[in-house]
């Protein structure tokens, strides 16, 4: 071997180990990032405190609407009217999904004209699918508004009917979620919690 | 030879000498003070940067105070702020000093880049200053995000809700992201509590690194001026440059004024207006965080309103998204956009005048606009005005080519 050609060995051995300690050094960083970053996720307390709520409904009145927190949010139980049942399909073809077809907006239990296991009590989340705001219960018929009652949004004009179901022509993009829930009792139900079926 | 030029820059004995002999100290004054020339006609403009400077010591130190009495939990942040504003001793002056400082920062960080686009300081070779700038803006937003969040009142926390539940419209990622920023399923004290981290730990951290590369940047190229020319083409026999004083003692003495001016509107505002009649304190604030209610009316604070003016604009939760981190980023590249051959705007054509006018004039109404119901008339004049400020930028590399620019003398000029 002439010098030239231990030059270029030496060359090669260096480029060798400069990459081999680089990418070295970022795995060692990359496995040091994962308990920092996950440090960031939902604490083992904030998961136990969304545990599910209990609500009792058996002293709700037809047109009564209460605010619970789950999770943090807000989530709204209203007990429909006949009469609120009877005008929700006349905003279908105002909607913007009617038939729920957004699947990540409702368990398959909520999937129907109602939004709801049983069609007196809506449970949705008071959180606006645009950018969270709660939104206003504004249950007044207005025929010459063409408004058969919903939920207004004040932050940046929204509208839901007494579904939950988003207008069209409105920032928010889909249907207010109904978080998963099932009726314990008749007069009790479990916001948070399902096991699968209502 | 190389020790000779070594002890250049090096006092001749005493304190000094032992302080030179270790640490670059007198080299360093003449570098970036004692021997670093500016313009000479330099005008009312070029007082922006320093007084970015002086807000940022403002809030480092009433900052620094305020966190002594401050409590980052949700259950007693905002009554510690009360406890703040009547309990401890002049704490109403500190606190006040600090939210009178939010506004005032942006305000002179908005006259200073405006000044840039006055005199094209981002243009060749300035690009990088123009760029650690924006990042400066960007982190400063953030700052004063995670800062508006603290207080805990209604505005805080709807506020903080809006401009989160933003994060949630990037597809596929967009939940994940929101859940990691809120550390919880809502906002929460988990939330308020990393919020306090990144305002006064991580954010300022950034903004004091960035403001020295800022200006380690700008004394490696020299600063621009009204006239948008390189005084270094014309210099003395003794090297320094026919048009140019040194920083110190002659623009810090012109900055003083300049400071001593700023103090007195900042200490009017601090005494007798500190609300600002809600535009710098919104009055929903001083109700404590509810989340089972949305105040009727919500808005940012006035220096985010141009943005959220543009996001209501659009009744599409992820394009109002991408239009208003476009009106936002768009400034980064306003140093390829213009294609003009002159700097400044004192040699440039009616165009590009008339095209900075209706800029400022655009990002005005659309502040005003932002603190009005997104509702009727409002929403069609912020369609109106979005339109016009993206065009601003994006018409940019035309307009500025086409338009007639005058010639730009060789030594500078002095008027206005």
């Amino acid at each position: 071997m002439n010098e030239d050609d231990v030059d270029r060995l030496d060359r090669n051995r260096r480029h060798f180990l400069t990459v081999a300690t680089a990418v070295t050094g970022l795995v060692g960083v990359g496995a040091v990032a994962v308990p920092f970053l996950s440090s960031l996720k939902p604490s083992a307390r904030a998961q136990a405190l969304g545990a599910p709520v209990e609500v009792p409904i058996g002293s709700m009145q037809p047109g009564e609407m209460v605010r619970v927190l789950w999770r943090g949010k807000l989530v709204f139980v209203l007990r429909r009217t006949a009469d609120m049942l009877e005008r929700l399909p006349e905003n279908v073809a105002m909607l913007r999904d009617p038939d729920s077809q957004v699947v990540e907006q409702q368990p398959p239990y909520a999937v129907n004209g109602f939004r709801s296991v049983k069609p007196e009590f809506l449970i949705v989340e008071g959180s606006c699918t645009h950018l969270g705001c709660a939104p206003l219960q504004d249950f007044e018929v207005r025929p010459s508004e063409n408004w058969e009652g919903g939920f207004f949004c004040p932050c940046h004009g929204s509208k839901f009917d007494l579904a939950g179901r988003v207008f069209k022509g409105v920032p928010a993009p889909a249907n207010l979620r109904v978080p998963p829930h099932r009726f314990v009792r008749d007069d009790l139900i479990l916001i948070g919690q399902d096991t699968g079926a209502a | 030879m190389a020790r000779v030029e070594a002890e250049v820059g090096k006092a001749q004995g005493g304190l000094m000498k032992w302080i030179d002999d270790r640490f670059p100290f007198t080299e360093t004054m003449r570098y970036h003070a004692t021997e670093y020339y500016a313009s000479k006609n330099f005008n009312i403009w070029y007082v922006f940067g320093v007084l970015a400077m002086v807000v940022l010591v403002i809030q480092l130190v009433t900052g620094i105070f305020l966190t002594m009495n401050y409590k980052p939990a949700a259950a007693e942040a905002f009554a510690s702020v009360e406890y703040i504003m009547r309990d401890v001793e002049w704490g109403w002056l500190i606190r006040y000093m600090h939210s009178t400082g939010a506004s005032f920062f942006f305000i002179v960080v908005y006259l200073h880049m405006f000044r840039a686009m006055l005199y094209g300081s981002y243009k060749k070779p300035r690009e990088l200053i123009w760029l650690i700038g924006m990042l400066i803006f960007f982190v400063l937003m953030a700052e004063a995000f995670a800062g508006y969040l603290l207080p805990w009142g209604q505005m805080s926390y709807w506020g903080a809700q809006v401009i989160i539940s933003l994060f949630g419209a990037i597809p596929g990622v967009g939940e994940a992201l929101v859940e990691i920023i809120r550390g919880d399923y809502s906002i929460s004290d988990i939330t308020l509590n990393r919020f306090f981290a990144l305002h006064v730990i991580v954010l300022p951290l950034a903004l004091i690194g960035l403001v020295f590369v800022h200006i380690v940047a700008l004394h490696e190229v020299g600063s621009n001026n009204p006239d948008g020319i390189d005084i270094k083409k014309h210099k003395g026999a003794d090297g320094i440059p026919l048009d140019g004083v040194a920083f110190h003692p002659y623009h810090t003495s012109k900055d003083l004024v300049a400071i001593i001016v700023f103090l007195i509107i900042f200490s009017a505002v601090v005494f007798f207006a500190p609300e600002m009649g809600g535009y710098f304190l919104e009055h929903a604030n001083f109700e404590p965080a509810n989340m089972t209610a949305t105040p009727e009316h919500i808005a940012p604070v006035w220096y985010f309103t141009p943005f959220y003016a543009i996001l209501r604009a659009v009744p599409d939760k992820l394009w109002g998204a991408i239009l208003m981190a476009g009106a936002v980023l768009l400034p980064v590249f306003l140093p390829w956009l213009d294609r003009a051959r002159v700097k400044s705007i004192r040699y440039r054509g009616w165009i590009y005048k008339s095209a900075l006018s209706t800029f400022a004039v655009t990002f005005l109404v659309l502040g005003w606009l932002g603190t009005m119901p997104a509702e009727g008339i409002y929403v069609n004049a912020a369609r109106f005005f979005s339109a016009l400020y993206f065009a601003f930028f994006l018409l940019m590399p035309y307009y500025t080519t086409v338009d007639k620019t005058k010639p730009v003398p060789d030594r500078v000029v002095y008027h206005g």
